[in-house]
C-alpha cells in the first residue's frame, strides 16, 4: 500500500475516501468480533481489510456504500485467513441442534457474554447473516451481496439464526 | 462453510488484484417484526465494539495510511 500511495500523488477522492475508511473502522470492528469471537484476530482482520480496501481504492465507486464494501472485503479476509490456517469455518448440523438442545432450558437475565456465547454456538453462516442483517443493520440485499448468495439465501440464513438464538437465549 | 463471495476484495491475494463488490447504497430499514429480547442484545453487543475507542494498534494502521499523503 505505502509503495502505491509514494507512486501517486493524493487525490481529493484518495482523501474522500480514507475519511469515510477511517469511519466505518469501529463498524469493521464489530461485525469482526462477531465474526471471530476474539478481540486479537477481529482487530487484525480490520487491519488487513482496510490495507486492502486502500489498496484497492481506485475501484471504489462513490455512491457505493463504504461499510458494505469493506465488510465484503473484510468477510472474504477472514474466510481466507480459516482456511489457510486449516480451521473450520462450518459446524456439523447435527453438533448445532445437539448443542441447542442441551442449552434451550437456560434461564436468567440476558447479558452481553452470554450473546457472545450463543453466537459462538450456531453456524458460520448464520452467525454472518444476523450479524450483518440483524446487529449491522444492512438489508436483506446488501447482506446477501456481502456474503455472496441470493437473498432468498440470506433470509433463511437470518430467519435460522434469529430461532436458534431465540431458543439458545429466551428457551424459546 | 462460509460461501466464497464473488470476486469481492482481495482474500489471500496480496490486496490489489481481485475487485471488490460494489454493493449499491440502499437506506438502513430497521426491522419491528419479531423483536425479542435478544435482537436488542444482539445490537447492545455490536453498538458496545462500535462504541469502543480504537486500540493503540490501530495508529500503525492510520500511520501507512497518512504516509501516502505525505509523498
Amino acid at each position: 500500500m505505502t509503495d502505491r500511495g509514494r507512486e501517486t500523488a493524493e487525490t481529493p477522492q484518495d482523501e474522500r475516501f480514507r475519511k469515510e475508511l477511517l469511519q466505518v473502522l469501529p463498524h469493521l470492528r464489530a461485525f469482526a468480533r462477531g465474526l471471530s469471537g476474539r478481540p486479537d484476530m477481529a482487530d487484525d482482520l480490520v487491519q488487513e481489510a482496510a490495507i486492502k480496501a486502500w489498496t484497492a481504492r481506485a475501484r471504489y465507486e462513490p455512491g457505493t456504500n463504504m461499510r458494505a464494501w469493506t465488510f465484503a472485503i473484510l468477510r472474504n479476509h477472514f474466510l481466507s485467513e480459516m482456511r489457510r490456517s486449516g480451521r473450520q469455518t462450518d459446524l456439523d448440523e447435527g453438533t448445532v441442534e445437539r448443542m441447542l438442545v442441551m442449552e434451550a432450558d437456560q434461564e436468567g437475565p440476558l447479558h452481553l457474554s452470554d450473546m457472545e456465547a450463543a453466537l459462538r454456538k450456531i453456524s458460520p453462516e448464520r452467525r454472518e447473516a444476523v450479524l450483518l442483517v440483524g446487529a449491522s443493520g444492512f438489508s436483506y440485499e446488501e447482506a446477501s451481496v456481502i456474503a455472496g448468495c441470493p437473498v432468498g439465501t440470506m433470509k433463511s440464513r437470518v430467519a435460522r439464526a434469529r430461532a436458534d438464538l431465540a431458543k439458545l437465549l429466551d428457551g424459546g | 462453510m462460509l460461501n466464497q463471495s464473488k470476486g469481492s476484495g482481495g482474500s489471500g491475494n496480496g490486496g490489489g488484484t481481485t475487485p471488490p463488490v460494489v454493493v449499491p447504497f440502499t437506506p438502513q430499514v430497521h426491522r419491528k417484526d419479531e423483536e425479542p429480547g435478544w435482537a436488542d442484545g444482539l445490537r447492545k453487543l455490536y453498538n458496545s465494539v462500535v462504541d469502543e475507542p480504537l486500540p493503540a494498534s490501530f495508529e500503525s494502521l492510520l500511520r501507512k495510511l497518512d504516509e501516502s499523503e505525505d509523498d
